[in-house]
């Protein structure tokens, strides 16, 4: 073992030419397509890749131990930093979970703004996968265009809660704000101008392009099998044939009232995941065009009532005495759910992301396990690129759509 | 007298805590569902204990039936999916590990969580013959708990660094890591013969000097902004060595000396 340092560095690819012939290089993790911080170990044979090794960890902030070191408001805007191309997602999860072990649902005005945000946020990641996954295999244009819709999609959700990146727009029992005005009709317009813009903008670059479906045909293919044993999850799992959405199969939230349909794909490869993420996002606007009206027929009531685990609102903790002693309590101690153990899975973006929350009756989580579904999804890299070449390696990468604040937590 | 500060578990803990308060449970309910009835029926002795806990079935088993159940599981009742699997450190209460095994059907859109405990030190069996995506899971659960899984095909860390010693979601580990974690990145960027000059590494964000009163105002009186108030107390700035890292304190950040 070398003894590493600034004089005397290490190097991974010592053995740069083996006697099998097969050479040794380290893809990242600092490389521009690796999505962040994937390291891939690749043994090449010539330009076929022999043997991948995906190496993660170089994000590791250690969120599952923070949250058995916070209470379980304090933790929401932590899963912020999971997912952080799709926060909403993340916040909703985590608080969907707790709701579960502690039985409160959200109120309704709640409910339709969470799921409108979920959609948002579906439309912001999916946008940021076609524009970053066209980048690495080579088309540039897309990018700019996809990211300028984007821009727009980021604009509402800064106009709900002020933040652009981390949101945490979501609370344990409902939301804290209510729409600002003319937001609803500005997202009407988003969905219009992105409807649009999928089909004459992003669809007319890409659909048809010979380069791109040279690239993406019969890249990557994952069979249903094999796809449900590596724990692939969302449109990886729609892409190999297998039609599972969590939103339709264990509806939560308002999904369940509400009409859209789960696109598909028999080809079992890149192209078929990409033409599922541009289905998708007409179907996320065609969920959020829905709730726009249902919006107008809530009450106003924005957090679920339940004085043992919830605030009350502002109004009676500045006015009454009993909601103020309540509002002190949980802000100082935290809320004590129940003991018990809860597993809630929800359909974010890139798949099925699950917490699984242990409490023992105390402030803070006893155990809280993160299931991020692009974790899984580096995980199957190992086989997947075995037996490709070294051009498809980005294209393989860029499929599968990961995000290291969720891989490595 | 100091306050007694139990070694065994060192995680957050609540500050008040009512002698007389019992937590309640998460109600638990007998299985009444045609599908996981089935689940049961086919599982037969390898379950010990079933229970539906918020719309999900439960069974808890013998560590030594993991590969078993879990079989049985995705063969006969088509759990085709592991969506994830850990553990949950008990060591401090019960000296044992609680694993589960989250499954998944896809066509009847049922959960199952397989729950069994093992003894410090015991190993368990790898299932990743059966569910490919065990093999992340079983890796990380190593990685975080230090869990030996039996024929693993690549039992290493995976989060953390090969070389790191201790596992960091051990209710012992601390949230700021340890006194190992504290030296590692010294001695590996620049070696172990300069800690004396370097120091540990902090890992508190929330450390403030107390004699700053420019950055932080006091509780309780108030002191003139940038007044000296340390009573030729010595000051213990936060220490950067000269040669090797840049100084912040100094050089790249600005403090005002006047309030704008």
């Amino acid at each position: 073992m070398q003894v590493a340092n600034k004089l005397t560095p290490f190097f991974e690819n010592l053995n740069f030419e083996r006697d099998d012939n097969t050479m040794v290089i380290n893809f990242g993790p600092q490389h521009p397509s690796a999505h962040g911080q994937l390291r891939l170990v690749l043994e090449l044979d010539g330009e076929q890749v022999v043997k991948a090794y995906p190496d993660i960890g170089y994000l590791h902030r250690g969120i599952e131990k923070m949250a058995e070191n916070m209470t379980y408001n304090e933790f929401l805007p932590t899963t912020d930093r999971l997912d952080y191309i799709a926060s909403t997602s993340n916040n909703y999860a985590y608080a969907l979970a707790v709701e579960k072990l502690i039985g409160v649902e959200a109120p309704r005005r709640a409910q339709v703004i969470r799921t409108m945000l979920l959609e948002l946020n579906r439309v912001i990641s999916h946008l940021f996968f076609v524009a970053t996954h066209a980048l690495d295999v080579g088309a540039m244009s897309v990018f700019l265009y996809a990211f300028r819709e984007r821009e727009f999609a980021m604009d509402l959700m800064e106009d709900y809660c002020g933040a652009r990146l981390t949101h945490s727009a979501v609370r344990i029992g409902g939301v804290p704000l209510d729409l600002p005005e003319g937001w609803l009709e500005n997202a009407a317009a988003f969905c219009d101008k992105v409807d649009y813009e999928i089909e004459h903008t992003y669809g007319a670059l890409l659909n048809e392009n010979r380069i791109w479906k040279m690239r993406l045909e019969d890249v990557g293919v994952i069979s249903a099998e094999d796809a449900l044993s590596w724990g692939c999850t969302g449109p990886m799992l729609r892409g190999s044939g297998v039609q599972y959405d969590i939103r339709k199969e264990e509806p939560y939230e308002l999904y369940s009232e509400l009409d859209f349909d789960i696109p598909v794909s028999e080809r079992c490869d890149s192209y078929g995941r990409f033409r599922l993420y541009m289905e998708e996002m007409k179907q996320s606007t065609r969920i959020i065009r829905q709730l726009i009206p249902m919006y107008a027929e809530t009450e106003p009531q924005l957090m679920a009532h339940a004085p043992q685990y919830i605030s009350a609102p502002k109004e009676e903790i500045m006015t009454q005495n009993y909601a103020l002693m309540q509002h002190f309590v949980l802000v100082t101690q935290g809320m004590r759910p129940p003991k018990g153990e809860v597993y809630v899975p929800t359909e974010s973006p890139k798949g099925e992301l699950g917490f699984y929350i242990k409490s023992e009756g105390e402030p803070y989580a006893y155990r809280l396990k993160c299931r991020a579904p692009s974790f899984f999804h580096t995980g199957l890299l190992q086989e997947l690129l075995v037996g490709t070449y070294i051009a498809d390696v980005v294209t393989i990468i860029g499929t599968t759509n990961i995000v290291f604040g969720e891989v490595d937590r | 007298m100091r306050k007694y500060v139990p070694k065994d578990n060192v995680q957050g803990k609540a500050y008040y805590t009512d002698r007389f308060w019992v937590a309640p449970r998460v109600p638990r309910s007998e299985v009444e569902d045609a599908h996981f009835a089935a689940v049961v029926t086919a599982l037969g002795d390898l379950a010990k204990e079933t229970y539906v806990e918020i719309g999900q079935l439960v069974v808890h088993i013998d560590a030594t039936n993991n590969v078993a159940v879990l079989k049985t599981l995705k063969e006969e009742c088509g759990y085709t999916q592991c969506s994830e699997q850990s553990a949950v450190d008990y060591l401090a209460k019960d000296g044992e590990f609680e694993l589960f095994y989250q499954l998944l059907n896809v066509n009847e859109a049922k959960r199952v969580r397989v729950v069994c405990r093992i003894k410090k030190g015991e190993a368990i069996e790898s299932v990743t013959s059966l569910f490919k995506s065990a093999n992340f899971a079983e890796r990380e659960m190593f990685d975080m708990f230090g869990i030996k899984v039996n024929n693993h095909p690549f039992l290493k860390r995976i989060i953390m660094p090969d070389d790191w010693e201790g596992h960091p979601l051990l209710k012992t580990y601390p949230l700021h890591g340890d006194e190992f974690a504290s030296w590692y990145e010294v001695d590996k960027i620049f070696g172990k013969e300069y800690r004396d000059i370097i120091g540990p590494e902090n890992r508190d964000p929330a450390k403030v000097d107390r004699h700053d009163t420019k950055r932080f105002s006091r509780v309780g009186y108030e002191v003139p902004f940038g007044a000296d108030i340390s009573e030729g107390e010595k000051e213990q700035p936060v220490e950067y060595s000269e040669t090797f890292l840049v100084d912040y304190n100094k050089k790249a950040s600005k403090q005002l000396d006047e309030r704008r």
